[in-house]
């Protein structure tokens, strides 16, 4: 089958739906692809590129005829037009609030993909654009902040004065919230993160930020869901974010709420209230804001200095990365719907991700889909199950004592039943040798097991001693054996210890 | 001073001589001059020995032909020997091993023979018997070990099927046979002449038992628990050494072997721990180990990564852990390994080793390998000392290990492997398992690491992995 990579129609949209990294590896799932002419120009990805990873560059007719269409932006009713009957189309396209868009897919016979519509089940992560996406822009949001911010983020004692270090507040600490507490403290900012969810303050920890906690009674919820916030509690969080916005520097919102307006957070009072010079990037920007005074996509400054970032395309302004891992996602998802590698795309509904993605099949619609359980319930397990092995309880005191005085009283009765001394005086050795070797290797170290064992493989070589001692003999048949087994215990003894040099002559310990 | 007393301190000197090997052989700062001592005490046996047996021949027909063979014995073994272990490949060092271990067996066996043809020359008939005793036990110890060791050997260089022997009643076949040694020997004790040839085809029938005891006994254990099996090898071929010491009443050999002995049932003591298998079930030849359920779980889908990401992700990582198993043995992948190690610290990462007490088939199998590689030992940590590490660790690279890093040994307690204490690796940040394909491991356990959502697999055969690896970081 035949991908299409088209030029994305979205004025200055600079992504595109796959690289000269990703098209190779669509070509090696048995796909033909074509880009549009310029589809990659403002992700680095020029024609020349394209063709170089023997891919066709066409124009945009030989791309919309194609079997298979992947593109980032839903696409317009114009490009819905010159999909032909019983094409695919592969793009984000917002399903939930987009019912023409679907409705448009349908009346046009294709079937749509939508990659926004992945779910987010571990299996399925390789395919989250939103989660890929969102970490980018995560990273882009603490580097406009540092543009606008005019001043430097790591804190510094220098020859002319001390520079206090910046201070920056993230709220959400989801995917982008997190890339952008690692961006900021990895420029050495200091960063204090807050989250509705309190069990990612450990995330947050790991990131390089401190979790701001919220004083108050928190509900262990039985459910796994945070419960409705009582009205105590939301007013110590509002409180929280006054206090936090004022002292920082620059602040980062990421909250969203599913399928509704982002939830306002930092109130126009506290914007207010914020130094002069202070940055506020606004992630959530393209549904409503987190901040008051954000406006979608524009940059504003307020009467006291505040600068409101609302861009709503910080992905894109990596357009390169952006699109290396957009394409990679549809690679991911391409290699699930092509389990033959044979370049034919197939949707398996019993697959609840291709089942999520699949808005419109072949001119139905096919939206929503059945809900998907994101945490796997255990699959139930066989009822002859093994029992679970314990690791063993060490032996209790007394029964090592049993033990030990069991064998010394064995030990008594063999030597007390024993004929002669010299058969006494011989299990006394062996007594106490038993012993001394059980301490001697008692503290062995571990990586040394293997020079130890051949040595004493060498040493117990020393049975040559014993074919020594009857080699000397009248019976011909005895002056044999004993030959033999001097010869093979000669090689025990010879090579055990050759071999052990040469192991132990390579241990050497690092400078 | 006669030449007896002198053989018989030099004895004295040879056993304390062994006692400082071992014991220096248990530290890596002693553990050269462990071997000095080692070598030594065994050149003062032999000469001391060799002397006396010169000495003795005196007495003996055809002396000449008995002083020449002898030392033409010793000088074949010692050219075999040290040319065996010249050429072995480091990854070959768990066959040669065992095979060394057959040859203690072997001669233990002619020794007891010898000691049959001979007779006792004690003529207390409660002395007779007990000779009669020791010589039925030293050589069953002695041809157990054997055949175990052959077996071993076998398995251990793919000649012959790892998995384990599973006959109808096995536990019944090794109970069966020791009881039935146990009444051979005392028919063969009670016998009056020790020389009719009853008797000797009586030997010659518990020997054969021994022998396929041995066989069977090894034949029964999974290939994943060769590393005590050897080390268990190891302590019979001391006991096996014991017991012809007391054949012929030579402390040295009973000091020896038991020092062997005890030594290496405690060292594959120390392993089974580490493994959290029953040490007798092990040691008597995978005795009740059962069939683990099913496992048809579907486990979802892993993700793949190419070299290059692989080596961006190392470059980009501040620590980085490699577990290395049987894998990294078996593709060569050490000195590549190495040059990645030096690689990464020379870019300022931190590169640690960590190592399973059971990785490979031989215990400590990987430290002699990395060693051999040139990597500094002390970056090559044990499991216990780098397990809380994990968390705060960017990149492990597993390579070539599968059930030693396992999550289900602590997280199903359905999993045959269930208890197993093992290196916890995705704790870490991102997981990168080198492996051939998706198959099981040793144990036969699918590994539900491949699966997590921090792990990519890196297809190939290790050692071109990890060099494209290190192309990709020049």
């Amino acid at each position: 089958m035949l991908i299409g990579i088209p030029r994305e129609s979205k004025p200055g949209e600079s992504l595109v739906a796959a690289t000269a990294k990703t098209v190779s590896q669509l070509t090696n799932l048995g796909y033909d692809v074509i880009v549009e002419s310029g589809a990659g120009d403002l992700a680095d990805q020029p024609d020349t590129a394209f063709t170089e990873a023997g891919v066709r560059v066409g124009t945009t007719q030989e791309v919309w005829a194609a079997d298979v269409i992947v593109k980032v932006n839903a696409p317009t009713d114009e490009e819905i037009g010159r999909l032909k009957q019983g094409a695919t189309i592969i793009s984000m396209m917002a399903p939930g609030r987009s019912p023409e868009l679907l409705d448009k897919l349908q009346a046009q016979g294709v079937t749509g993909l939508a990659m926004d519509a992945v779910p987010r089940i571990s299996r399925a992560q390789s395919m989250d654009v939103l989660s890929s996406m969102a970490n980018v822009a995560g990273y882009r949001a603490v580097v406009e902040s540092a543009h606008e911010f005019g001043r430097m983020f790591t804190g510094q004692v220098t020859a002319a004065g001390k520079i206090p270090p910046a201070r920056v507040f993230v709220v959400g600490a989801g995917v982008a919230g997190l890339a952008a507490i690692g961006a900021a403290s990895a420029m050495g900012a200091i960063v204090r993160a807050f989250d509705v969810r309190p069990e990612v303050a450990e995330q947050v920890e790991s990131m390089g930020a401190q979790f701001v906690h919220v004083d108050m009674e928190q509900e262990v919820s039985s459910d796994g869901y945070a419960k409705e916030m009582s009205e105590a509690q939301v007013a110590a969080t509002a409180a929280m974010y006054d206090e936090e916005a004022r002292a920082a520097d620059i602040v980062i919102t990421t909250a969203l709420i599913p399928g509704r307006p982002a939830p306002s957070l930092i109130t126009a009072e506290t914007v207010a209230g914020m130094k002069n010079g202070s940055v506020i990037v606004d992630m959530a920007a393209a549904n409503g804001g987190n901040a008051a005074g954000t406006v979608t996509d524009q940059k504003v400054v307020t009467a006291n200095g505040v600068t409101i970032l609302g861009y709503t395309d910080l992905a894109g302004r990596l357009a390169a990365q952006t699109s290396q891992l957009y394409g990679t996602n549809i690679v991911n998802l391409l290699k699930l719907l092509t389990p033959e590698k044979d370049g034919n795309l197939t949707l398996d509904f019993d697959d609840v991700v291709q089942r999520g993605i699949t808005v419109v099949r072949d001119g139905e619609s096919t939206w929503p889909p059945p809900a998907v359980q994101v945490s796997a319930a255990p699959t139930a397990a066989p009822v002859a199950a093994a029992p679970a092995k314990e690791p063993k309880p060490p032996m209790s005191a007394g029964t090592k004592t049993g033990i030990a005085l069991g064998a010394i009283a064995l030990f008594w009765l063999v030597n007390a039943v024993a004929p002669t001394d010299e058969l006494r005086r011989h299990f006394t050795v062996l007594m106490l040798s038993i012993v001394i070797g059980y301490y001697v290797i008692g503290k062995v170290a571990h990586a040394l097991h293997t020079p130890l064992m051949s040595v004493t493989n060498a040493i117990s070589g020393v049975v040559v001693v014993g074919a020594l001692v009857q080699v000397a003999s009248d019976d011909k048949l005895v002056v044999g054996l004993s030959a033999v087994a001097i010869l093979l215990a000669s090689i025990n003894v010879f090579g055990g210890f050759a071999v052990t040099r040469r192991m132990l002559a390579m241990f050497s310990k690092g400078a | 001073m006669d030449m007896n007393s002198i053989t018989g301190a030099a004895y004295i000197v040879a056993a304390l001589l062994f006692i400082l090997s071992l014991a220096g052989l248990s530290k890596h700062e002693s553990a050269k001059n462990g071997l000095t001592f080692g070598i030594v005490g065994m050149a003062v046996a032999l000469v001391a020995t060799v002397a006396s047996t010169i000495d003795v021949s005196e007495y003996v027909d055809g002396r000449a032909l008995v002083i020449v063979l002898m030392l033409a014995a010793i000088a074949v073994g010692a050219a075999i020997g040290i040319w065996r272990a010249k050429i072995v490949e480091m990854t070959g060092m768990p066959e040669l091993i065992a095979m060394l271990h057959s040859f203690v067996g072997l001669a233990a066996v002619a020794i007891g023979w010898n000691g049959h043809i001979l007779g006792s020359h004690d003529s207390m008939p409660s002395l007779i018997n007990i000779h009669e005793a020791e010589v039925a036990i030293g050589i069953f110890i002695g041809a157990v070990t054997f055949t175990g060791s052959i077996v071993a050997n076998l398995k251990l260089s793919a000649k012959m099927k790892s998995a384990p022997l599973m006959l109808p009643g096995k536990n019944f076949i090794n109970i069966g046979s020791l009881v039935l040694f146990a009444v051979l020997t005392a028919v063969y004790v009670a016998m009056d002449t020790h020389d009719s040839t009853g008797a000797t085809l009586l030997l010659a029938v518990i020997t054969l038992l021994a022998l396929a005891l041995g066989w069977h006994l090894v034949a029964s254990i999974g290939g994943g628990d060769m590393p005590v099996v050897v080390s268990m090898l190891n302590s019979y071929s001391g006991w096996a050494a014991a017991a012809s010491g007391f054949l012929l009443g030579n402390d040295l050999l009973i000091v020896t072997g038991a020092l062997v002995g005890s030594s290496g049932a405690y060292l594959s003591y120390i392993m089974c721990k580490a493994m959290n298998r029953s040490f007798i079930s092990v040691i008597a030849g995978g005795f009740g180990i059962e069939a683990g359920p099913a496992d048809d779980k579907d486990y979802g889908e892993h993700r793949e990564i190419q070299a290059e990401a692989a080596a961006e992700l190392l470059a980009g990582a501040s620590s980085v852990v490699i577990t290395p198993g049987y894998g990294m043995a078996v593709a060569q992948a050490q000195y590549p390994v190495a040059d990645l190690t030096a690689k990464l610290r020379a870019k300022g990462v931190d590169v640690r080793f960590g190592i399973h007490p059971v990785a490979g088939r031989l215990p400590g199998h990987m430290n002699v390998l990395l060693a051999e590689a040139k990597v500094p030992y002390d970056i090559v940590l044990e499991m216990d000392e780098i397990n809380d590490d994990f968390p705060e660790t960017d990149v492990v690279l597993v390579i070539g290990a599968n059930d030693t890093v396992n999550p289900a040994a602590s997280e199903d307690p359905t999993s045959p492997i269930a208890g197993m204490p093992v290196l916890e690796v995705w704790n870490a940040k991102d997981v990168i398992v080198f492996k051939r394909s998706m198959a099981a491991g040793y144990a036969g356990v699918q590994n539900p690491l491949f699966f997590r959502d921090n792990s990519q697999m890196l297809f190939g055969d290790a050692k071109d992995r990890v060099e494209d690896i290190v192309r990709a970081l020049d």
